[in-house]
C-alpha cells in the first residue's frame, strides 16, 4: 500500500502444518506420474528393439521409426526421404535418431512441463502443498531456460506430422499390392488424427497463426485460425494424453503385427 | 496501554473516499499541482463502486443518435420526480459523456459498437440505450480505470521526484471519524489506521467526502459494511447540511433467500431482457400497479408487452419496466396481501421466457450468482426476489458547481452528496455522477487551497484531544459489562428495516425515533475489548455513531414529509403532492441530533422547464408555477 | 434447518498464533464468511477478517478453507460434510497481520512497477475506435477483482520468499498481457518488461495460478503462456530471425508493434 512509511517486511502466520489440504491432492500428480513413466518405459526398451517396425505386407511402419532415415533400416521401411545416415552402429536404432523430434517436441510442450514439473520434480505437486525443493528459479536459467526453444520442435513436430500421414496414406496396401485396409490402417489413421489434434493445439502454434497479432480485426482470416487453434488447444492436456496413448498402441499393433500377429483384415 | 501518539501529514487536498467519485476528484486535485491523499476504510480498488453492474449513463449518442444531454436531462428530472437540483442534473447531463472519454484515455475498455464507438445499453427511465457498460462489471471496470490512473500518476512523480508518494498518496484501510475545524473552515481530518489502531492526522485546508451512502443501517441490503453513513455524519457534525435525507432507493429485486445472501442485488438486467414477475399465484401482477401518470407509456396486456421486446417501437414496454420506486411498492403489496413466496419474495422468471443458452449468454453473472450462492438454477427455475435497500438520494448540500458544501473547504462527491437525483435516481446515473461530481469536487478544492494561499487554518490541540478520547471510548480491557457493538447495530438495522424501510406511516416513524434515541442511550455504553489491533468490534463501535445519526435523519425527514414522491412512500399519505415538490428538507447538527428545517428547491430556470410537454409539468407543478410557465413562455414568444 | 458445526479459524498475529477451535451454529444456504461473521457476533468481536461485497466481486475475504485458497463469501457451507472440521486460516504468502487479514502490500507495489497504459499521442478523448474482436482478450484479464488469490498459490513466492524482489506474479501477468493486447497502448516493450522485469521465467506453468482464480481466467492459457511465446518471437523464433536477417526487418519496423 501507499502509505508514506514503509513498513518492515513481517511475518507469515505461524502454521504449523504444511498444507491443511484435506482431500485427495496427492492422487493426480501420482498417476500423472504413473502415466508419464510407464511411456517412457515402453519408449525406452522399445527405441532398442530395433526390429518389427515394418510390415511389408501391408506396409504398416511403427511410428515410433517413422521416418525411417538410416541404412540399416529393414528395407522397404525408408520411403521418399531417403536414408540420410549410414549404417548405425549395432547399440543404436533408427528410432533413436528421428524421437528427438516428437520427444523434443513433447518434452518441451507446455502441458507435459506442467505434468511432470508437478509428478516427478514436485515443484509444486498440487496447489498450496508446499515444493519439494529448497531452491527454485524456475525456467529463468540454463538448462531449463531451453525450454524457449519448443517453437523449433513445433515446427519439426509439423513435418513430423505429415510424415506420419504419409505413412498413414502408404498403410492401404492390400495383400495383393493394391488397395486395402486393415485393422493396422485404422489404428494408424487413429493416431495421426490425433497427433494432429495434439500438434495443432500447441500453445506455439496458436501464438504464430494469430495470437501474436494486437489487431484481429484487421486479418480475419488469421483470427479465424487462431480461433480454431484455440479450440483444440482448450483441450490440449486431453489430446496430449490420447495421442499418447494412441502412439504407443500404434506402435505396438504394428510391432506385434510385425513380430507374427495376423492382422485383422477389413479389405483386401 | 494505549499509545496516543499521532502520526501527522500535511496535504493540499484530502479526498476520503476510494470509490469512483474519490479517485476522480483525486485525479483533478493532483492534476492541478495539489498535495493529495485518498483515504479509505477498505483496501484500495475495493470500494462499493466495484460492485456497480449495468453501467454509466451518458448520452454519447453512440446507439441512438438522437440521444443528447437534454434527453438526458428530461430523464433524470422525470426520474427524480422534479425534485432534482436542476442544476446539477443539467452539469450532469452535458458532461458525463466527456467524463467517460476521459476514462479511455486511462486505459477502459468498454464493450464497443460494430464501429468501433463505446457501446450503450437500455436500462430503466432512459429513453435511449445510453449506458456504457462492461457486461455486467461496469463498476470493476471504472474503479480500476481511475485506480491504474492514480498509479500512473504516481509513476509520473517517482520519475520527477524519486518517490511514488510525492504528490499523490493512497491510505487504504484508514477510517477518518473527525473532521477538523478553525473558525468554521476545515483544517484537517483525523483518523485510524485499521491494521495497527494508529492515530493519523491530515492537516489539509480541504477536504473532499466521497464516502458513499448509509445502507448498512437496513436489515435486507445490497451494501456493504463500509456504508454506514460515515460522510454524512462527518459533515453534519462539521457544521454542512444534508438535503433530501428521506429519499431511500430500494431496488426492488434483491435475493431474498437463502437468508445469508438476503439483499444481493439481481441486476435490473434480468427484467430488461424479458424477465418477468409473478406472485404466488402465477399471476403477472405488475399490470394491476400501473400508475395514472404512466398508463400512457406502459403496455396493458401481456402479448402487447411481450412484442415489445421485439418490436420496441410499435408497442409499449411491459409494467415490469417501470421505475425501481414503482417495482418495490408493487412487490412489498403482493407480499403483504399474502401473495408471495415461501420466502417473502415474489417469482422473478426467465426460465419459460428464453433458451437456457441465451440466458447464460445475457446473465451471466447472475446465472453464476444464484447457482453459487442459492443453488439455484435459473435457466430452469425462477428467481425469489424483493426489495432490497440501495441507495440513498439524499447527502450533503453542495453548490453544485464547485461541489463546496456549507462549510468552507469541505467538498462532497458521489453518492455522499445530495440533491442531484431529486426523489429517486435512475439506474446508471450514479456512476457517471462519481465521474462528473468527482472531477469539479478536485478542481475547485485545488481552486480552494490556491485562494487561501498561506492563510491555512490550523488544527487545535483541543479538538485533537477530543477525537482521541473519543475514538477510545468503546475500547476497554473488560467489556463484559458493556453494550456489545453487534447486537445494538442488529437491533438498528431491524428498526430501520421495519419501522422506516420501504412504505412508511407517522405512528411507525414517531416509534422508529423514540428506538433511536434509547440506541443513542445504549451507544454510550457500547464496550469492546482486543485491543487496537485490526479489531471489527472497535471499528463498528465507532461507525455505530455515524450510523444512529444517519439514521435518526432519514426518520426525521420522512416523518416530516406528508406525501409520496420516488423513494419515499408513505401508507397515510400516499399521494404526490406538488405543493411538496417545492421543498427540501435540510438536516443539520444540533444538539447531538438532527436539526430538521424546510428550504425552498431552487427553481427551474425557464429554457430547461420548456425541454418538458407542458402536459407532463402539469402533473408535478402546482397551479401557480404552471401559470407562471405560460406566462413566461408567451413573453418568450413576444421576443420572437 | 440448523447444525452446529466445528470450525478452526487461525488466530494470531506476526508474533505467533493457533488454530483455535469453535463450535457455532450453522443455517441453510450459508457460506463460510457467514459463519465467520456469527463468531465476531457471539464469540468472538475482534476477530479480524476482510471483506465487502459478500458476493465474490471486491475480491476482499481472500483466505484458505481446509488447505484451498478461496474467497470466504463464496465458499458454501453445503461442500463440507456435516461432520467435517472446517479450518480456515488466512493466506500463506503474505505477512499476517491478525486472524484472517494479511498485508497484501507486495502485490499493489508490483502493481507500481509496470509502465501504465500509454496512449496514442496523436488521439483525442471520444475518437478512440477499437473492436470488439480486438479488446476481448484484454477485457477477460481486466475481469480480475484482485483478490490475489492466484499471487499466493503462486508456489514461486509461496514456498520461495526470495524470489519476491525478482517475481511480479500472475496477477501482474495478466496485467502485462493485457496491456500487449490493448489495441490502442502504444508501447513496444512490454514483453522484454515482462521477462527482464517482471520474471516471467520463474513461472513453469503449472497452472495453479488458474485453478484458483474466482473469475475463472485463464491466465496460463491465455496471457502467460502468449505472453511467454511473445518473447520467444522476438528472441529465439528461427523464423523471425532468418526473416530479420535477410529483410531487416528490426530497422524497418523499429518502434511498430
Ligand atoms: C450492487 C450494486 C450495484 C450497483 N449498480 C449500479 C449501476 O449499474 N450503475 C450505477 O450508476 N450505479 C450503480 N450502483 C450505485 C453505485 O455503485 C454507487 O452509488 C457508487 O458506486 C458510489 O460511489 P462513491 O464513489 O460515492 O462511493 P463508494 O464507491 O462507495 O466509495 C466510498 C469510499 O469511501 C470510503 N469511506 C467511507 N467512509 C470512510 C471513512 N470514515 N474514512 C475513510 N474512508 C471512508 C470507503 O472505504 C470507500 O472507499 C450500484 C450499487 C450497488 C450496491
Ligand atoms: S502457472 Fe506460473 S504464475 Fe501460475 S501459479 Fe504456476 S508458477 Fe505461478
Ligand atoms: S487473476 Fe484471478 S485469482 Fe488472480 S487476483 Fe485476479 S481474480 Fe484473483
Ligand atoms: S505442444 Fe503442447 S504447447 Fe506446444
Ligand atoms: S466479500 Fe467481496 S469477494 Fe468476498
Amino acid at each position: 500500500m501507499t502509505t508514506t512509511a514503509a513498513t518492515p517486511p513481517r511475518p507469515r502466520a505461524a502454521i504449523a502444518e504444511r498444507t491443511l489440504r484435506t482431500d485427495r491432492w496427492w492422487l493426480t500428480p501420482l498417476l500423472t506420474f504413473l502415466g508419464l513413466a510407464g511411456f517412457l518405459v515402453y519408449a525406452t526398451v522399445r527405441i532398442f528393439v530395433d526390429t518389427d517396425y515394418w510390415v511389408d505386407a501391408y506396409h504398416y511402419l511403427a511410428p515410433f521409426y517413422s521416418p525411417c532415415l538410416a541404412d540399416s533400416c529393414v528395407p522397404g521401411s525408408s520411403h521418399f526421404l531417403g536414408s540420410p545416415f549410414p549404417q548405425l552402429p549395432s547399440w543404436m536404432s533408427p528410432a533413436m535418431i528421428i524421437l528427438v523430434l516428437p520427444g523434443g517436441f513433447r518434452a518441451t510442450c507446455y502441458y507435459y512441463r506442467k505434468s511432470y514439473y508437478r509428478s516427478f520434480w514436485l515443484s509444486p505437486p498440487a496447489c498450496a502443498v508446499p515444493d519439494g525443493h529448497k531452491k527454485y528459479t524456475g525456467e529463468t536459467r540454463f538448462p531449463l531456460l531451453v525450454q524457449n526453444v519448443h517453437r523449433y520442435f513445433f515446427y519439426a513436430a509439423v513435418l513430423v506430422g505429415a510424415v506420419l500421414t504419409y505413412d498413414a496414406t502408404l498403410s492401404f496396401h492390400g495383400k495383393d499390392g493394391g488397395f486395402g485396409i486393415g485393422l493396422g490402417t485404422v489404428i494408424l489413421w487413429l493416431n495421426v488424427v490425433l497427433i494432429w489434434a495434439y500438434t495443432l493445439g500447441c500453445h506455439s502454434c496458436r501464438n504464430i497463426v494469430g495470437g501474436r497479432l494486437t489487431h484481429f480485426s484487421k486479418h480475419p482470416i488469421r483470427y479465424w485460425m487462431w480461433t480454431q487453434v484455440g479450440k483444440l488447444n482448450k483441450r490440449h492436456q486431453l489430446f496430449a494424453w490420447l495421442s499418447m496413448f494412441s502412439v504407443v498402441a500404434a506402435d505396438a499393433y504394428v510391432w506385434a503385427v510385425s513380430a507374427g500377429m495376423t492382422d485383422l483384415r477389413i479389405f483386401n | 496501554m494505549v499509545d496516543n501518539n499521532i502520526t501527522r501529514h500535511s496535504f493540499d487536498v484530502v479526498v476520503i473516499g476510494a470509490g469512483g467519485a474519490g479517485l476522480r476528484a483525486a485525479i483533478e486535485a493532483r492534476l492541478a499541482g495539489k498535495k493529495t491523499a485518498i483515504i479509505s476504510k477498505s483496501l484500495f480498488g475495493k470500494a462499493h463502486t466495484v460492485m456497480a453492474e449495468g453501467g454509466a449513463a451518458a448520452a454519447m449518442g453512440n446507439v441512438n443518435s438522437n440521444d443528447n444531454w437534454q434527453v438526458h436531462y428530461r430523464d433524470t428530472i422525470r426520474g427524480g420526480k422534479f425534485l432534482n437540483n436542476y442544476r446539477m442534473a443539467e452539469l450532469h447531463a452535458k458532461e458525463a459523456p466527456d467524463r467517460i472519454w476521459e476514462l479511455e484515455t486511462y486505459g477502459a475498455l468498454f464493450d464497443r459498437t460494430k464501429d468501433g464507438k463505446i457501446s450503450q445499453r437500455n436500462f430503466g427511465g432512459h429513453e435511449y440505450p445510453r449506458l456504457a457498460h462492461v457486461g455486467d462489471r461496469t463498476g470493476l471496470e471504472l474503479i480500476r480505470t481511475l485506480q491504474q490512473k492514480i498509479v500512473s500518476l504516481q509513476q509520473d512523480d517517482f520519475r520527477e521526484f524519486g518517490d511514488y508518494d510525492a504528490r499523490l498518496a493512497v491510505f487504504a484501510e484508514t477510517t477518518i471519524t473527525e473532521l477538523i475545524l478553525d473558525d468554521g473552515k476545515i483544517a484537517g481530518a483525523f483518523g485510524y489506521r485499521r491494521e495497527d489502531g494508529e492515530f493519523l492526522l491530515f492537516e489539509a485546508p480541504a477536504v473532499i467526502l466521497a464516502t458513499g451512502g448509509v445502507g448498512k443501517s437496513f436489515k435486507v441490503t445490497s451494501n456493504s459494511w463500509e456504508y454506514t453513513g460515515d460522510g454524512h455524519a462527518l459533515a453534519m457534525r462539521a457544521g454542512a447540511n444534508l438535503v433530501n435525507m428521506e429519499f431511500l432507493q430500494f431496488h426492488p429485486t434483491g435475493m431474498v433467500w437463502p437468508l445469508s445472501v438476503k439483499g444481493l442485488l439481481v441486476t435490473e438486467s434480468v427484467r430488461g431482457d424479458g424477465g418477468v414477475l409473478r406472485n404466488s399465484e402465477g399471476k403477472r401482477f405488475m399490470f394491476d400497479y400501473i400508475p395514472e401518470v404512466f398508463k400512457a407509456q406502459y403496455a396493458t396486456t401481456e402479448e402487447e408487452g411481450d412484442r415489445w421486446y421485439t418490436d420496441p417501437d410499435n408497442n409499449k414496454r411491459p409494467p415490469e419496466l417501470l421505475p425501481r420506486d414503482e417495482v418495490a411498492r408493487a412487490i412489498n403489496s403482493e407480499v403483504k396481501a399474502g401473495r408471495g413466496t415461501e420466502h417473502g419474495g415474489v417469482f422473478l422468471d426467465v426460465s419459460t421466457r428464453m433458451k437456457p443458452e441465451e440466458i447464460i449468454k445475457r446473465l451471466p453473472s447472475m446465472h453464476h450468482q444464484f447457482k453459487e450462492l442459492a443453488d439455484v438454477d435459473i435457466t430452469k427455475v425462477p428467481m425469489e426476489v424483493g426489495p432490497t435497500c440501495h441507495y440513498v438520494m439524499g447527502g450533503v448540500e453542495v453548490d453544485p458547481d464547485s461541489a463546496e458544501s456549507a462549510v468552507p473547504g469541505l467538498f462532497a462527491a458521489g453518492e455522499v452528496s445530495g440533491g442531484m437525483h431529486g426523489s429517486n435516481r435512475l439506474g446508471g446515473n450514479s456512476l457517471s455522477d462519481l465521474l462528473v461530481f468527482g472531477k469539479r469536487a478536485g478542481e475547485y478544492a485545488a481552486l480552494h487551497v490556491d485562494r487561501l494561499a498561506d492563510a491555512r487554518p490550523v488544527v487545535s490541540q483541543e479538538a485533537l484531544d477530543a477525537a482521541v478520547a473519543k475514538a477510545l471510548a468503546p475500547l476497554v480491557d473488560d467489556p463484559s459489562d458493556g453494550e456489545n457493538p453487534y447486537t445494538v447495530q442488529y437491533e438498528l438495522q431491524d428498526i430501520m428495516h421495519s419501522l422506516v424501510g420501504i412504505i412508511r406511516r407517522a405512528e411507525e416513524l414517531e416509534d422508529a425515533l423514540v428506538k433511536i434515541a434509547e440506541f443513542k442511550k445504549r451507544l454510550a455504553n457500547v464496550r469492546v475489548g482486543g485491543g487496537r489491533k485490526y479489531n471489527p468490534g472497535w471499528h463498528l463501535a465507532i461507525d455505530l455513531h455515524n450510523m444512529l445519526l444517519c439514521s435518526e435523519a432519514v426518520a426525521k425527514a420522512a416523518l416530516e414529509r406528508t406525501e409520496s414522491r420516488g423513494g419515499h412512500t408513505r401508507d397515510d399519505h400516499g399521494k404526490m403532492d406538488p405543493s411538496w415538490r417545492k421543498v427540501n428538507l435540510v438536516c443539520s447538527y444540533a444538539d447531538n441530533g438532527v436539526a430538521l428545517r424546510r428550504q425552498p428547491v431552487p427553481t427551474m430556470p425557464h429554457e430547461l422547464l420548456s425541454l418538458f410537454e407542458r402536459s407532463e409539468l402539469a402533473k408535478y407543478l402546482t397551479d401557480e408555477e404552471i401559470a407562471a410557465f405560460d406566462s413566461n413562455g408567451s413573453k418568450d414568444g413576444d421576443k420572437e | 434447518m440448523s447444525t452446529t458445526r466445528h470450525f478452526r479459524v487461525w488466530r494470531g498475529d506476526d508474533e505467533g498464533g493457533q488454530l483455535t477451535d469453535y463450535d457455532v451454529e450453522v443455517n441453510e444456504g450459508e457460506v463460510v464468511l457467514d459463519i465467520i461473521h456469527r463468531l465476531q457476533a457471539t464469540q468472538a468481536p475482534e476477530l479480524a477478517v476482510r471483506w465487502n461485497c459478500k458476493a465474490g466481486k471486491c475480491g476482499s475475504c481472500s483466505a484458505e478453507i481446509n488447505g484451498k485458497p478461496g474467497l470466504l463469501c463464496m465458499t458454501r457451507m453445503n461442500t463440507f460434510g456435516e461432520d467435517q472440521t472446517v479450518t480456515v486460516t488466512p493466506v500463506r504468502t503474505f505477512p499476517v497481520i491478525k486472524d484472517l487479514v494479511t498485508d497484501v502490500s507486495f502485490n499493489y507495489e508490483k502493481a507500481r512497477e509496470i509502465p501504465a497504459f500509454t496512449p496514442p499521442a496523436d488521439l483525442k478523448p471520444g475518437e478512440y475506435r477499437m473492436q470488439q474482436v480486438d479488446v476481448e482478450r484484454s477485457q477477460e484479464f481486466r475481469k480480475c477483482i484482485e483478490c490475489f488469490m492466484c499471487q499466493n498459490v503462486c508456489h514461486v513466492i509461496r514456498d520461495h520468499e526470495e524470489n519476491k524482489e525478482a517475481f511480479a506474479g500472475p496477477r501482474l501477468f495478466i496485467r502485462a498481457a493485457e496491456l500487449d493486447m490493448h489495441p490502442l497502448d502504444a508501447r513496444d516493450d512490454r514483453k522484454e518488461f515482462a521477462k527482464e522485469e517482471q520474471g516471467l521465467g520463474f513461472c513453469n506453468i503449472t497452472k495453479c495460478c488458474t485453478e484458483v482464480c474466482p473469475e475463472h481466467i485463464k491466465i496460463t492459457d491465455n496471457a502467460i503462456i502468449p505472453m511467454k511465446e511473445r518473447v520467444v518471437d522476438r528472441k529465439y523464433d528461427p523464423l523471425t530471425w532468418l526473416g530479420r536477417k535477410i529483410f531487416r526487418r528490426d530497422q524497418l519496423e523499429s518502434g511498430a508493434k
